[in-house]
């Protein structure tokens, strides 16, 4: 496990950026470049990461990026990855780096299509529960009850499983992470690293802006996320499960904070009614049911 | 070594893909282009062709994974038709405008609904203003010539764009033809290794397609711009050469027959120009001067070459094998539009033949130069738009 | 690694044949301009944990030889993570002085 006094100090995201102020994603960037060294390229569809690196004729990104369509993600990362094993580069890693809307909407399928062919490249959906670029519409990852600029009275949808679904394919890995537990993202990243084939990780993200919340609570709330339980930190190896640290003791349901605490900051939540809470809470409860039951089956 | 064999016009442009040695081949597959895949799929898992084919799950995905390639530093090829096309139209512009030389196959194919899966030209002709270079071929030997010359031309630094190379399903795709294969050392000579525009580098990191603005985005697309006008010259060049070296050439832009001392020439893309000679033969028979320009290369629009070429024509007669519903057939449209800045102009006529596959003979085109001469003799075009075929 | 100075372009003939960006610090501008409130450290009272820098939202922490953070006020847009995150509560948010 690492620590922080381990990471390294380089900086590839170079600071003067266009992300919002306490924008969860840049965290998310820092720490995948800490993580992977400078000798990865990312691949970069239509989201916040487009944006936040800022206008030509210059960019925040200290590593090679490709920016691409909205819905082509894995795609291109596909023919990047093919290009540099056909020329024998063997040595960079190909890290496709999207939005929840870029994989788990418009992107799903590049994505299911990279995995099912074993794409040997490292995707990651950093998750801020919406279309965070486009101003905060709903996206399949948005959560039960929470207000977005298209479903202004909250959505009436739960939030789409796609590490499960991308378990599913049989990629040898699958991680789910947040940017507030920094080592643990990094740890992840590096494991991923070390292996070939498809490896999916979904890292949450708190956003400011789209959340409704002062800029201050971005690593509080993404805390927060995890101790609840909406948000559980796993890793699935090989097909084979098993809760990270911070998770790992919230099976049991009593030690998990009440949803309430992670709700009442944000202002997405501030028209949930009582119903929609219970909800809420039977989803939250009946996933963690689902990822008990596979964490035993081994 | 030089090879003649007798091969579909889908397995030629497999092999033209191989003697290019493209690095990544991403494709899905599609009726009438399947063929090429398949081709494909056998050369690389027989070890005959040294190169990734990632199978991808959508034709978007194929030119998303093209253009992955191109700037992960590979020769990247694809192939597609009709719907496949239309599927990839947004990362067609993405590939333009990011540069990138990449040769792509397009088996010609109608548009559907309804499902048609016959020749005409609607799926090409839809994508006209992309930027992307677009050829139109006769015969099988024209396939692999032109796919050879394509990667040329689109790797030629004053260029730097991606082409196209169409031709009509089924009549070429899957009709077999003797086509002369050059020896690969010489191919090679012709067509060095794959020179990148740029790349994706960790020494040199570079991010590419941010956000530009709109004092900026202007100048780029006039890069573009410049790139297709610089491709016009390099076109006729590298055809010359590519002759020189191999014995089989196009005119360049246009093949021409029987056309400097034509009183009317007929216009066509593809394999309505080679039925069109058998045409211009019958009439010349009975006495009428008429020639035949078949547009080998629809973008850049040889807009120069058949002002010169018509100066002395009284009339045009113009096939298309689409129409831009609204308006008339695309070839009609340019060429009306290469002639209109000229003195003395010849009347022009437009005939609407072939959708979906049906079939246009000598026959046909006879019947439309004489409606043609007709209106000539009228002294005006009173119907510019003629269908024909129709069931009445 | 800070990326060295790249240059605008000044017209046609500066541009890269498609747009092509290149790594700059302040790329978007001295984003410290965005900020009302800037969070100042007491020195002394720092233990050098490093959570401050690991969170920063800007990446403009830089850390010392013996991990002190020093912060960059010319890109700090003043969001208050670091603040928030110390777990000995010694960087306060203080309001911008009124230009």
């Amino acid at each position: 496990m690492t620590t922080l006094k381990e990471l390294p100090t380089e900086e590839y995201l170079l600071p003067g950026h266009a992300a919002c102020s306490g924008c969860g994603a840049t965290i998310a960037i820092r720490l995948a470049q800490k993580a992977l060294g400078p000798r990865t390229v990312f691949v970069v569809p239509a989201c916040c990461t487009s944006v936040l690196q800022s206008a030509f004729p210059f960019t925040a990104f200290d590593t090679p990026c490709l920016n691409i369509a909205f819905e082509a993600a894995a795609a291109a990362a596909s023919g990047v990855v093919a290009a540099f094993e056909a020329r024998g580069l063997k040595d960079v890693t190909v890290l496709a780096w999207a939005g929840d809307g870029g994989t788990v909407d418009i992107g799903l399928q590049a994505l299911s299509g990279a995995a099912e062919r074993g794409t040997n490249f490292i995707y990651v959906c950093y998750d801020n529960e919406a279309y965070g670029n486009t101003g905060f519409q709903r996206s399949g990852s948005s959560p039960f009850g929470s207000r977005t600029t298209t479903t202004p009275t909250g959505k009436r949808e739960h939030k789409k499983d796609v590490p499960m679904i991308m378990a599913t394919h049989g990629i040898p890995y699958v991680a789910t992470a947040c940017v507030s537990y920094p080592t643990d993202f990094v740890d992840k990243l590096r494991k991923a690293k070390a292996m070939t084939g498809t490896r999916y990780l979904q890292v949450l993200t708190p956003c400011p802006p789209g959340w409704r919340f002062s800029t201050e609570k971005t690593v509080e709330l993404g805390r927060l996320a995890v101790q609840t339980g909406i948000w559980p930190l796993y890793e699935i190896v090989h097909g084979k499960f098993e809760f990270s640290p911070p998770s790992a003791t919230l099976v049991d349901k009593a030690k998990r904070k009440p949803i309430e605490e992670y709700l009442k900051h944000q202002g997405r939540f501030d028209s949930i009614t009582p119903e929609d809470i219970d909800e809420l809470k039977r989803w939250i409860d009946e996933s963690w049911e689902k990822y008990k039951r596979l964490q035993q089956e081994l | 070594m030089t090879q003649v064999i007798v091969e579909t016009g889908n397995r030629v442009a497999g092999l033209a893909c191989k003697a290019a040695r493209a690095q990544v081949i991403a494709a899905y597959p599609i009726t009438p282009q399947t063929t090429v895949v398949e081709q494909i799929a056998d050369l690389v898992e027989t070890g005959q062709m040294d190169a990734k084919y990632i199978r991808v799950e959508s034709e978007h995905s194929a030119m998303a994974a093209c253009i992955g390639a191109a700037v992960g530093g590979a020769r990247a090829f694809t192939a597609t038709s009709a719907h496949g096309l239309a599927l990839m139209h947004e990362m067609l512009h993405w590939a333009s405008a990011a540069r990138l030389p990449i040769v792509m196959a397009n088996v010609n194919r109608a548009m559907g609904p309804p499902w048609n899966i016959w020749a005409d030209f609607s799926d090409s002709l839809s994508q006209r203003d992309t930027g992307w270079i677009q050829f139109y071929c006769a015969d099988n030997q024209e396939i692999f010539d032109t796919i050879i010359q394509a990667y040329k031309l689109c790797e030629d630094k004053r260029v730097f764009m991606p082409a196209m190379i169409c031709f009509e399903g089924f009549i070429l795709s899957h009709t077999s033809m003797p086509v002369r294969i050059p020896d690969q050392d010489e191919i090679d000579d012709f067509l060095p290794p794959y020179n990148p525009p740029w790349l994706l580098d960790v020494d040199n990191p570079i991010t590419h397609g941010p956000i530009v603005y709109p004092e900026w985005y202007m100048e780029f697309r006039y890069f573009m711009y410049e790139a297709l006008e610089n491709a016009r010259q390099l076109i006729s060049e590298i055809d010359k050469d590519y002759g020189r070296r191999f014995g089989t050439e196009y005119g360049g832009h246009i093949e021409k027959y029987l056309c400097e001392d034509a009183d009317l020439i007929i216009f066509s893309m593809g394999t309505i120009g080679s039925e069109a000679k058998l045409a211009v033969n019958r009439l010349r028979s009975q006495g009428h001067k008429v020639g035949a320009a078949r547009v080998r290369v629809f973008r850049p629009f040889p807009k120069d070459e058949i002002q010169n070429l018509t100066k002395n024509a009284h009339m045009v007669t113009v096939i298309d094998r689409q129409v831009s519903y609204g308006m008339e057939g695309p070839l009609h449209t340019e060429v009306k539009a290469s002639l209109c800045s000229g003195k003395d102009s010849p009347l022009t006529a437009g005939f609407i033949a072939g959708i979906g596959g049906r079939d246009v003979t000598a026959h046909d085109i006879e019947a439309m130069v004489n409606k043609s001469i007709q209106y000539l003799k009228a002294g005006r075009v009173e119907k510019e738009v003629n269908w024909i075929g129709l069931r009445e | 690694m800070v990326a060295p100075m790249a240059k605008p372009p000044k017209n046609k003939d500066d541009l890269p044949l498609t747009p092509l960006s290149k790594p700059r610090i302040a790329s978007t501008g001295k984003t410290g301009s965005w900020r009302t409130f800037r969070p100042a450290v007491n020195r002394e009272k720092c233990t050098k944990c490093r959570i401050c820098w690991i969170f920063c939202s800007e990446g403009c922490i830089e850390l010392d030889q013996d991990n002190s953070p020093k912060i960059n006020y010319d890109y700090c847009k003043g969001c208050g993570i670091c603040a928030h995150e110390c777990p000995l509560k010694i960087i306060v948010m203080e309001r911008e002085a009124e230009t």
